[in-house]
């Protein structure tokens, strides 16, 4: 199978040497000519010191006839652009992009590219299948340490969720006073109900912490502060 | 009506005041404050510091159902990202992106994004200069002629060839 890989850093270089071993065609695609020379060097003339980016460079680079254009530089813009133009201009049944922001995944994919690799989505799911992702968040403390302002995130299984403040069993010296609520702060009163995703702002004495998370974030992560 | 600008360069920096002045409500942003210094002290508009081809950030500084956004940083595929998050994901009406280079510049333009082509630009002004014809006049904005939404378009492309 004919792959073209754009970006010689570490992820394209492994890449490369991999799909070499397996068998593939592969052409590397890599713009600074020293790392290009570099990475010729041990794996042979398969390296063009080119700009993936531009058409002209991908044409050269045989992109009509490729299977597979993966662009695993680490600019996002610049993966993008690689698979736009490889699947706009040159057809290439199937594109790859390396996705460095999460965030751009989704305009990724919408966009037309095929296959989206986050490294950072993988290694925050790896992260998150050991440490409770929500945890209250110490703001500031006030009195000498005695009171502090805290923030507590609203998530999925939170026992305050679809409850309104009155439903919530604060004991004395806690007390709510702020829901941040998509991006915009307002008081919280009597008839506010908590959804996923809001951030409360509370104030409590230090030694009612528990009880707080307890109420707005689930009992089961306690201690791991 | 309501500006959005992506890079504070020469480019950037002159159409932001143009436009303020002009009495447009005008946001600029740039990775880098001292880019800031290329706008007159007394600027009429908003100048925030982030990278504007992250969607929050773009989103926290106002892009968001902007009537015109720009996308002039000194980076071609800079520009495409940020053109694209503006037109797919920040409900911008209209969008133009600076592209040097000419392929780029008319792919971009056939997949639905207005282009600016400095480079198209320049040589046809100094061919006009010359006394060579120009086609069609000295190149402007290009306006897109393909549909953008990746959906769209992409159903329509002859993607799938005769594989």
């Amino acid at each position: 199978m004919y792959v073209i890989v754009v970006g010689g850093g570490k992820v394209g270089y492994y890449l490369t040497k991999e799909l070499l071993a397996a068998g593939h065609e592969i052409v590397l695609l890599e713009k600074d000519p020293r790392r290009a020379r570099q990475i010729a060097d041990e794996v042979g003339s398969i390296v063009l010191a080119r700009d993936g980016c531009e058409g002209k460079h991908l044409a050269e680079a045989g992109a009509n006839r490729a299977a597979i254009v993966a662009a695993v530089t680490g600019d996002d813009e610049d993966n993008l652009v690689v698979c736009q133009m490889a699947k706009h201009h040159f057809d290439v049944p199937r594109t790859i992009a390396r996705v460095n922001n999460p965030k751009n995944e989704e305009l990724f994919r919408h966009l037309g590219v095929d296959d989206i690799i986050s490294p950072t989505r993988m290694i925050l799911g790896a992260v998150e299948q050991d440490i409770p992702v929500h945890e209250l968040l110490h703001l500031a403390q006030l009195e000498g340490g005695e009171l502090e302002v805290m923030e507590a995130q609203i998530a999925v299984g939170s026992p305050a969720l679809g409850r309104r403040p009155g439903d919530i069993d604060l004991p004395d010296g806690c007390s709510m006073f702020v829901v941040i609520r998509d991006e915009v702060a307002q008081s919280i009163r009597p008839e506010t109900v908590f959804q996923v995703g809001d951030k409360v702002i509370a104030i409590t004495r230090t030694e009612c912490q528990i009880d707080l998370h307890r109420e707005l974030i689930g009992s089961a992560e306690v201690g791991a502060r | 009506m309501r500006a959005f600008i992506v890079g504070c360069g020469r480019v950037g920096a002159g159409i932001a005041e143009r436009l303020a002045r002009a009495g447009h409500d005008v946001t600029v942003i740039d990775i880098s404050t001292e880019a800031f210094a290329r706008l007159e002290p007394d600027f009429p508009g908003t100048a925030v510091r982030g990278d504007g081809t992250d969607e929050d950030v773009l989103r926290r500084a106002g892009a968001q159902g902007a009537d015109v956004f720009y996308a002039l940083t000194e980076g071609d595929n800079r520009n495409i990202l940020s053109a694209q998050l503006a037109s797919e994901s920040l409900d911008v009406g209209r969008v133009v992106a600076k592209i040097n280079d000419p392929v780029r510049s008319e792919a971009y333009t056939s997949l639905g994004i207005a282009t600016l082509c400095r480079t198209v630009m320049l040589v046809d002004a100094l061919s006009a200069y010359a006394g060579l014809p120009i086609e069609a006049g000295i190149h402007g904005v290009s306006e897109a002629t393909g549909i953008h939404p990746g959906g769209e378009h992409h159903a329509a492309a002859p993607a799938a060839r005769e594989a």
